[in-house]
């Protein structure tokens, strides 16, 4: 039997950090520690009040630098969409009575990273290591690699082009011209798109994220708790999560995502359907990643999102409203972009979002994907009208 | 390639890799419910049995989905090569390198074999080129 989440919790508070440049001042522990404060003021909460840390890397290292003892504790990692992941199990410990305020934070900066020289060293998997033997020999270049994989299959099967694909970076760039935080602003075509470097075929350099500096956290909380603090709450109507596989030679259909299972799940527990969505923010890390979205969330049939993607359908003006912060693509991508997706949603619902919002924004999802195309994590959110 | 990761086996997979050095293509096979394990495990992931054999493969396939990499050199040269998922007659997949032929010549649904790449050990890398004619 499965108990719905709808309405049980609200995200109250959220913050994020990026720069035009790419690069930010602060890194590491201190920067996400300004993102939760940052956050808890947003919601009008303070350290004091929070009992639960969600953390992609270790919540327990980030708690003893906060200083915090909480209650609930999450440290799952499904790459970019770790965020999403969190706010679903954030929003069941709330529902269930485990914790009250949680917080789920991300901080990374691999331009500033690179460019003083720092390195935090990474830790090699336990072994055996079924990436080394299956994939690492035949130099499939990552996390590029996979996507362009699933391309050439999706193009193979449906007959989707290399212009349908660069419309999402033309729409979605549209966007960022709307949005001053944004990375890269100037206006692009689909020309432009097909004329940049090729990367991995069939993907160019204009298919790909940026690679930027970037941080932000969400706070979230009962939904009786919520309406009495700062801002207008963001109600958490239906989250669900789906994967598949790892590697992407194991992922069981190239052109469908576990997306398939939990945006749906996540809709039924929301009681909407795609075409109640006011803005989807779906991840963007390739512009066959958000492809595929649009179809595996009921936008438009399997097959049909390259012409789904035609006609600025996406874009400011356009039916469905898509990274109306820029996205991936043009805002900023540290990495694990899925926390990006949710401070989107949130500002949308409650109109803070000056010259790209979307007008009576009361729906808003967002669409996580992480590692290859391998963890999806779909919540959807809901203004207090859609309660 | 001078670069290569070279494969680590684990113990279920030690098999595959010793039939390499005879250049042969063998898959891990569930004898319960009649279908290649790839890769190998220490149980069918389908049916959960623990049956498992081995089996020689044809060693021929199809492209399911291709990506040629471009790869800017140091010296300013790009380098092309292709990677591949290729969909085994037996009905196993495995990611490889499609080598002997063009970039303009990498295509999803193009019939190919496997053909092999000595490792320092004596193992050998399974990759694969095209059938022609
Ligand atoms: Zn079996």
């Amino acid at each position: 039997m499965s108990r719905s989440l709808r309405g049980a919790a609200a995200i109250v508070g959220v913050a994020d950090a990026c720069s035009p440049t790419g690069e930010l001042e602060h890194f590491g522990r201190d920067l996400e520690t300004r993102m939760v404060l940052e956050a808890l003021e947003d919601a009008g909460l303070g350290l004091a009040d929070v009992d639960g840390i969600c953390h992609a890397q270790s919540a327990m290292s980030f708690a003893e630098y906060l200083g915090v003892h909480p209650r609930f504790t999450d440290s799952t990692n499904t790459g970019g969409s770790s965020f999403e992941v969190h706010a679903e199990h954030a929003a069941a410990a709330i529902a269930a009575g485990v914790a009250d305020v949680v917080v789920s934070v991300y901080a990374a900066t691999p331009r500033s990273d690179r460019k003083q020289g720092r390195s935090f060293g990474r830790v090699p998997p336990p072994g055996p290591n079924p990436a080394a033997e299956w994939e690492w020999p035949y130099r499939l270049r990552m996390p590029i690699g996979p996507y362009a994989l699933a391309a050439s299959r999706h193009m193979y099967e449906y007959g989707t082009t290399s212009e349908q694909l660069a419309e999402i970076a033309v729409s979605t760039r549209r966007w960022a011209e709307l949005n001053p935080r944004a990375r890269f602003r100037d206006p692009i075509t689909v020309e432009d798109v097909l004329a940049s470097p090729m990367q991995c075929s069939p993907l160019h350099l204009l298919d790909c994220c940026l690679v930027t500096d970037g941080a932000g956290a969400f706070v979230m909380t009962s939904a009786e708790r919520a309406r009495s603090l700062r801002k207008q709450p963001s109600y958490v109507l239906g989250a669900a999560t789906c994967h598949d596989h790892m590697m992407i030679s194991q992922m069981p259909d190239l052109t469908t995502t576990p997306g398939a299972v939990s945006g749906p799940a996540a809709f039924e527990m929301a009681g909407v359907k795609p075409d109640d969505v006011s803005v989807l923010l779906g991840y963007d890390s390739f512009t066959i990643t958000a492809l595929l979205h649009l179809e595996d969330l009921g936008f438009c049939g399997k097959g049909e999102g390259g012409a789904f993607a035609e006609e600025g359908r996406t874009a400011p003006g356009g039916q469905l409203p898509m990274n109306t912060n820029g996205g991936g693509l043009s805002y900023t991508h540290p990495g694990m972009y899925g926390m990006f997706l949710i401070v989107e949603a949130v500002r949308q619902l409650r109109g803070e979002c000056g010259a790209r919002q979307v007008e009576g924004a009361d729906i808003a999802v967002a669409h996580g994907s992480g590692m290859v195309l391998s963890c999806m994590s779909t919540l959807v959110l809901g203004s207090e009208a859609t309660l | 390639m001078s670069d290569r990761a070279v494969p680590d086996p684990s113990p279920a997979s030690a098999p595959f890799w010793e039939a390499t050095r005879d250049r042969r293509l063998v898959l891990q096979w569930c004898t319960d419910c009649d279908q290649p394990v790839q890769y190998p495990r220490s149980f069918c992931p389908r049916c959960h049995g623990s049956c498992l054999d081995w089996r020689e493969a044809s060693g021929q396939g199809v492209v399911h989905a291709a990506t040629v990499e471009h790869r800017p050199e140091r010296m300013g040269e790009t380098e092309h090569y292709a990677v591949v998922l290729v969909d085994l007659d037996e009905g196993a997949r495995l990611m490889a390198n499609l080598v002997g032929c063009e970039p303009g010549e990498v295509h999803v649904g193009a019939p190919v074999q496997v053909t092999w790449e000595p490792l320092e050990d004596g193992r050998q890398l399974p990759l694969f080129e095209l059938r022609r004619g």
